[in-house]
């Protein structure tokens, strides 16, 4: 018999560009305000699983927040940095091992598109000097592959974009607070053909935490308590196309986010028929299309009238990055993931504002993607 | 002006017909690229050399439109005289798709299912005055 996990507190530091302070400050900033959210201190925390890819150790932050002696493990783990520290989490609490924790990620990247460490990556220097060591490209390349395949437009792309820009001016947390039309969007740079400027999000910063409690437990810190019904981190498997490849097997395999997706949904015992909400990862627009597919709530293909139509907005039938993604946040690796779980658990108590989707949704869902080829996916509900 | 390749081992040169060099598994013959020891096909320990084939039709593609970040890009990243590059994978009939630089960067130019031919193309010169060259796949004329 295992416990069920629920979600007490939240906290987050501005995403964006924040001079002066460190990614380490934006994630302690991030845990006082999950403690506060939550009426607790940081001596009630039994245990913390933490990471960030450019912004130091995270359990260094003891030194900032209290040497209180707790289990504090680091988490390195790519785009799935985040999730995979609310994994730990999530288990550590079901095992019964402690009955109150958090999970925190927050990172500080420099300027421009991410520069590969090709070595770390596991690939030849002769890769990164030919100029292909770029995850910008791949992006580029497998949405020009789906468009191809499935009919998806240019302007589709370009109204994912816009949507996300107006989720962002909604959110007080968000970095790009600005609307942009779906003409500018298509005019700006074009960067990786199919793709352009504002079609891409920016490395950026901040910081994300969540305090986790057994659910039979959580009346005690918040009245409304939110459950996490599946946590899953998934690995590419044999002939999947994924980012920073010098080759790809001629056989198909559909990736690490139909493999998470499918698990996250067993273990819930949900499938995405039952999910009111979600926030899928958009790297750029085209993820957002093809991850609304790989996650199993269309065909491949039917994004193109369901964008077009609008359903993917707050308003829509099945609201898509209500926060307005990473393409209107920022992607500061450690605290992406986090930050998608921080806004359903808004969305579910009823707090994101003008931004609050309507009509009381129930269940909301995560899904984080990146190198070298991992996907994250979370549901929680009420 | 000497020519010297950006790496030895991840094609034949100098040659008259370069092609890369892969690995092929001994126990499911699954090709791979660059040459790697161990197959993530069939978890197959033993794999052996091969010169993959030097001609494929495109699978997909984009344009490198900005200057990638250098390091580790070896190649021009002044902002002025920058010119964009296509990139895209190669499907190599039996063996494998190859991602690469494309000689062709016009959007228009460059079709899924075209046929293409590998080629070495210059990249950068060296401190010792040697043009540097890598591979690319070119459009078969
Ligand atoms: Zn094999």
């Amino acid at each position: 018999m295992t416990t069920e996990v629920a979600i007490v507190g939240i906290g987050m530091h501005e995403f964006g560009r924040t001079e002066g302070v460190s990614g380490m400050d934006q994630g302690v900033i991030a845990v006082r305000r999950a403690c506060a959210d939550a009426g607790v201190s940081w001596e009630d925390m039994q245990f913390a699983f933490g990471g960030s890819m450019a912004a130091g150790a995270a359990d260094t932050m003891v030194s900032l927040l209290g040497l209180t002696g707790l289990q504090f493990i680091n988490v390195a783990n790519g785009c799935a940095t985040g999730g995979s520290a609310l994994f730990s989490a999530y288990n550590t609490i079901r095992s019964g091992v402690f009955d109150l924790g958090i999970a925190v990620g927050f990172d500080k990247h420099e300027r421009g598109a991410f520069r590969v460490n090709t070595k770390g990556s596991g690939l030849g220097d002769w890769y990164g000097a030919s100029g292909l060591a770029l995850t910008t490209q791949f992006f580029g390349m497998k949405i020009n592959r789906y468009m191809h395949e499935y009919g998806i437009s240019q302007s589709t792309l370009a109204k994912v974009s816009e949507k996300a820009f107006r989720n962002g001016a909604m959110n007080p947390m968000a970095w790009r607070r600005k609307p942009i039309s779906e003409e500018e969007v298509l005019n700006s740079a074009m960067l990786s053909y199919p793709l352009t400027q504002y079609m891409f999000c920016s490395p950026g910063e901040g910081g994300v935490a969540l305090i986790l409690a057994r659910a039979d437990k959580a009346h005690l810190y918040t009245d409304k308590p939110i459950f996490l019904k599946a946590a899953v981190v998934r690995s590419r498997r044999f002939g999947s196309f994924e980012v920073l490849a010098p080759s790809i097997a001629l056989e198909h395999n559909a990736g690490p986010t139909v493999d998470a997706s499918k698990a996250a949904f067993e273990m819930a015992g949900m499938g995405p028929k039952d999910m009111d909400l979600a926030q899928l990862q958009d790297t750029e627009s085209g993820a957002e299309v093809m991850h609304m597919a790989e996650n199993g709530f269309c065909e491949h293909g039917e994004q193109e009238f369901m964008i077009q139509a609008g359903e993917t907005e707050i308003g829509g039938k099945f609201p898509v990055n209500t926060d307005g993604g990473c393409l209107a946040n920022g992607e500061p690796i450690g605290a992406s993931g986090l930050r998608q779980v921080y806004e359903n658990v808004l969305q579910l108590r009823g707090q994101a504002g003008a931004r609050q989707v309507p009509n009381d949704p129930k269940t909301a869902y995560t899904h984080v993607y990146g190198a070298p080829g991992i996907s994250g996916v979370t549901i929680l509900s009420r | 002006m000497a020519q010297v390749p950006v790496t030895e081992g991840v094609f034949t040169w100098p040659s008259e017909s370069p092609q890369l060099i892969g690995s092929r598994c001994v126990t499911c013959g699954n090709h791979m690229f660059p040459v790697q020891q161990g197959c993530p096909k069939c978890t197959g320990a033993e794999t052996e050399e091969v010169l993959l084939g030097r001609r494929g039709t495109l699978w997909t593609w984009t344009v490198q439109g900005f200057p990638p970040k250098a390091p580790p890009y070896a190649g021009d990243v002044d902002p002025k005289t920058f010119k964009a590059f296509g990139v895209g994978y190669v499907e190599l009939p039996g063996q494998l798709k190859i991602e690469s630089r494309l000689t062709e960067a016009d959007p228009e130019k460059l079709k899924i299912g075209m046929e293409m031919e590998m080629v070495i193309v210059p990249l950068s010169t060296d401190a010792n005055g040697n043009e540097v060259v890598t591979f690319a796949f070119a459009p078969v004329a």
